[in-house]
């Protein structure tokens, strides 16, 4: 009964879609206030029923239900509550019902902090949402329905995929899932924009908070998905290159330069065109990324479908979306004017160059990933790019990415003098290099890419600095502490977000630098030394988990004969799919994490393992929680809160000029 | 400068951009693609040596053998018709197992063994390299099915 309750919410909402997408668009069209005012009901109608159908599949789960073909594909009557619950989303059918949610979560969100925005703008940004969330609620109900029912019930569930236990599974696709969906809303007030004719200054100020929060979560996302290949998979990489990373990296990559594009946009007037297109870009990468991860076409842990209907109808509805939005903009694109003038050499040139740098490492990411599918659909041979392509064309693109972000927060707008910003420049230019000269030395081994990571590293803290310290004096203020308080939180966020950055090259470039790893047989009692540490094995013993058998290691690490601390890694089995999975042990610590796995059993108990010294590899994650700081910081900035707190009717653009000045 | 001027600049600066990104690409593209070659082709001699290629297929029953080390392993990929030795010198991931499908990259030596530096991880006990799954489809469409000692997984990517 209540999967059919879920079933029937789910149809209605599809209804709910329907009214959402049609009547505001056409009443913003023909200026009928009515009809627009049906979108904020709506959307909010939509959210409860999915919800309420999302209810009913998380109740299914928490019942053990498995005369639903989905409960009792993805879960287990002896796998523990909170991951039946994760598994709502550990398959196919339930990640897109979380996909639509998360749609309506944020649909719901505009139609709370709206009130600012004009009539017109607000109902053509929710019906373009409710079109979008009205191709998901259609896929579902055709050829995905999450709540379908198996006759007779089974008596016992498949498992989830063992792989998927895992705390990360819990919360990294909400995570990623809420940076995708997020950038619909971006989206869609970019297509409002290109229906309405209109994009001011006003506009950029109004979309810039919800797209630092989607990048944010997205940043957030991706960080979990890599920590949890990290741990999860016991290889101890944490960035493979896999198809279904480059499609979460991708928006990530188009995001980051919508978030700079629309700081001009938003300052300056400037971008304009621009901005509409990467906001477009930006969600359209995020359906492709939906496309590649659940259509099949990459296999994967992530890859579920294997119906090509599903793999049609999502394909179809990525030419809608893409087609109809770049149609869209190439008819209404030059109405919405360029913007103002610069010089190449000022803030907006470096913004631009960030923009071009960041699409073209976006686009090379792009080709990387789909090249292999087009010669195989062409039947042209099956190749496959690997990690050393997207090195070798990645990392160039993004090193003068990386120095400029240490000079475009000083360039002044409109123009800068080079004299003057090498000027202002020149020590932390001389920190830098004398920094990733000696560093290395004194770590103990020179390479030129330690070098260049540990310069671009440095290069953008000393520069954040010192544009830290222009803009103290700036500002005025008697004491240090009003001085600080008087910065806008949006330059803050600026400032921690690309410290963020410097933190993640830092993690990477050590971790290239300076670890190591060793396979290697121990016997019980025997010793290993990796990095200054030493691991003694002392046998593994058999443990019994909920729904696992498993052997587990001991291993007593010590350093210069002090013993530090004990791991055990385990073999688990799973019972319900008689599938094995190592479970990584791992001391973490902020200058080094130790890892080790097991490998097989070999004979008078003896193992084959896997160890892992690996420096500063937390600080990889670490960098990106960091940047999702600085995001969250800059979107907590006066001008936001002002925004939101009250209403203003219309705002012209000079008001938009007055404000910039009080930032 | 003048607008158009300005204009030409940005456009200049744009394919700039991208005449570099193109060389890297291509530059990377050349050196970097991995080539796929089932067990046939490369008993044919199709498969280049001295440079790293994969090959998918089945793990012949009963042909992984494990030297004293622990760690080093030799193994059979076959397609149902060519039989092509592997040794691995590393861990194996979890799911390799003799009688599934398993792809390695790796390079072929004078003697004709695969020296893979990379057996590939399978996510799932039912799921088979696609390459793999291809390689044997070839090799049972072109009807030489010499090998009989072989477990060919039959309807192994049944529906849930």
């Amino acid at each position: 009964m209540i999967p059919e309750i879920g079933h029937f919410a789910l149809i209605l909402a599809l209804c709910v879609a329907v009214v959402q997408g049609v009547l505001p668009i056409y009443g913003a069209m023909v200026g009928n206030s009515a009809l627009m005012a049906v979108a904020k009901p709506a959307a909010r109608a939509q959210f409860l029923l999915v919800v309420i159908a999302f209810c009913c599949l998380g109740y299914a789960f928490a019942d053990k239900d498995f005369s639903v073909l989905y409960v009792a594909s993805t879960s287990n009557s002896q796998l523990p509550l909170h991951y039946r619950l994760a598994a709502i989303w550990g398959a196919h059918e339930g990640s897109l019902l979380l996909w639509t949610l998360i749609l309506t979560v944020w649909m719901f969100a505009v139609t709370l902090f709206s009130a600012h925005l004009p009539e017109t703008m607000r109902s053509r940004i929710l019906g373009v949402m409710g079109l979008v969330s009205l191709g998901f609620l259609l896929f579902m109900l055709t050829v995905s329905n999450p709540f379908e029912r198996l006759i007779p019930a089974a008596p016992e569930g498949r498992d989830l995929n063992p792989l998927l236990q895992d705390p990360g599974m819990v919360i990294h696709p909400p995570m990623l899932y809420m940076g995708y969906v997020g950038f619909s809303v971006a989206f869609a007030f970019a297509i409002a924009a290109l229906l309405g004719g209109n994009l001011d200054a006003a506009w950029a100020r109004w979309s810039r908070p919800w797209t630092t929060v989607a990048w944010c979560f997205l940043t957030v996302g991706i960080a979990m998905g890599s920590g949890w290949a990290y741990y999860e998979l016991g290889w101890g990489g944490w960035w493979f290159w896999d198809p279904v990373e480059n499609a979460s990296f991708m928006p990530w990559l188009a995001g980051t330069a919508l978030v700079h594009s629309l700081a001009v946009t938003d300052k300056r007037g400037g971008f304009k065109v621009w901005t509409v297109l990467l906001a477009i870009m930006a969600f359209s990468l995020s359906l492709l990324g939906t496309f590649l991860v659940r259509s099949g076409v990459l296999t994967s842990v992530h890859a579920f479908a294997t119906d090509p209907k599903r793999g049609l109808f999502i394909l179809a509805f990525l030419a809608i979306v893409i087609g109809g939005s770049l149609a869209l903009y190439a008819w209404r694109a030059p109405r919405v004017g360029l913007g103002g003038s610069f010089a190449m050499m000022s803030r907006e040139g470096m913004l631009l160059a960030n923009n071009v740098l960041l699409v073209a490492a976006m686009g090379s990411v792009l080709l990387g990933t789909l090249y292999p599918l087009f010669l195989d659909a062409l039947d042209l041979g099956k190749i496959s790019v690997g990690p050393p392509y997207f090195d070798a064309v990645f990392v160039p693109l993004m090193v003068p990415a990386l120095f400029l972000m240490g000079i475009g927060p000083l360039a002044q707008w409109k123009k800068a003098e080079v004299p003057d910003l090498a000027k202002r420049l020149r020590w932390a230019f001389g920190v830098s290099v004398v920094t990733a000269l000696v560093l290395p030395f004194v770590l103990g081994a020179w390479t030129p890419l330690l070098s260049l990571g540990l310069l671009m590293a440095v290069w953008i803290v000393t520069t954040a600095v010192i544009g830290l310290r222009e803009r103290l004096a700036h500002v005025g203020g008697k004491s240090l502490l009003e001085q600080v308080s008087l910065v806008p939180r949006s330059y803050w966020g600026m400032l921690v977000a690309h410290c963020g950055i410097a933190v993640f090259v830092v993690g990477v470039t050590m971790v290239k630098g300076f670890e190591t790893e060793k396979d290697v047989r121990m016997n019980v009692g025997e010793t290993a030394t990796i990095g200054d540490y030493t691991f003694r094995f002392d046998g593994a013993q058999d443990v019994v988990g909920p729904n696992y058998t498993a052997a587990r290691g001991a291993f007593r690490v010590s350093l210069d004969g002090r013993e530090t601390t004990t791991l055990y890694p385990e073999k688990r089995r799973y019972a319900a799919q008689n599938q094995v999975m190592t479970e990584a042990a791992i001391d973490p610590g902020l200058l080094r994490d130790l890892y080790v796995s097991l490998g097989e059993p070999l004979d008078e108990g003896a193992w084959s393992v896997r160890l892992y010294h690996k420096p500063f590899v937390d600080w990889i994650w670490g960098g990106c929680f960091i940047m999702a700081l600085g995001g969250v910081i800059a979107i907590s900035d006066r001008r936001y809160r002002l925004a939101w707190r009250k209403q203003e009717p219309t705002v012209q653009p000079s008001a938009g000029t007055a404000r910039r000045k009080v930032a | 400068m003048k607008p158009r001027h300005k204009r030409f600049a940005f456009i200049g600066l744009g394919l700039l951009v991208l005449g570099v990104a193109t060389v890297l690409i291509l530059n990377a593209f050349q050196s970097n693609l991995v080539f796929f070659f089932t067990p046939t082709q490369v008993a044919s001699g199709e498969a280049p040596t001295g440079r790293s290629f994969r090959i998918g297929g089945m793990v012949e029953d009963g042909s992984l053998v494990r030297e004293n080390d622990g760690l080093t392993v030799h193994f059979i990929v076959t397609d149902t018709a060519k039989r092509v030795p592997v040794t691995y010198k590393g861990i194996l991931p979890d799911l390799f197992k003799e009688g599934k499908g398993a792809v390695a990259q790796g390079q072929l030596i004078a003697n004709g063994t695969f020296v893979a530096s990379e057996v590939l991880a399978k996510h799932d006990e039912n799921y088979m390299p696609p390459e793999a799954a291809d390689a044997l489809a070839k090799a049972k469409a072109s009807g030489a099915q010499q090998s009989k000692s072989l477990v060919v997984p039959q309807g192994k990517k049944e529906s849930l």
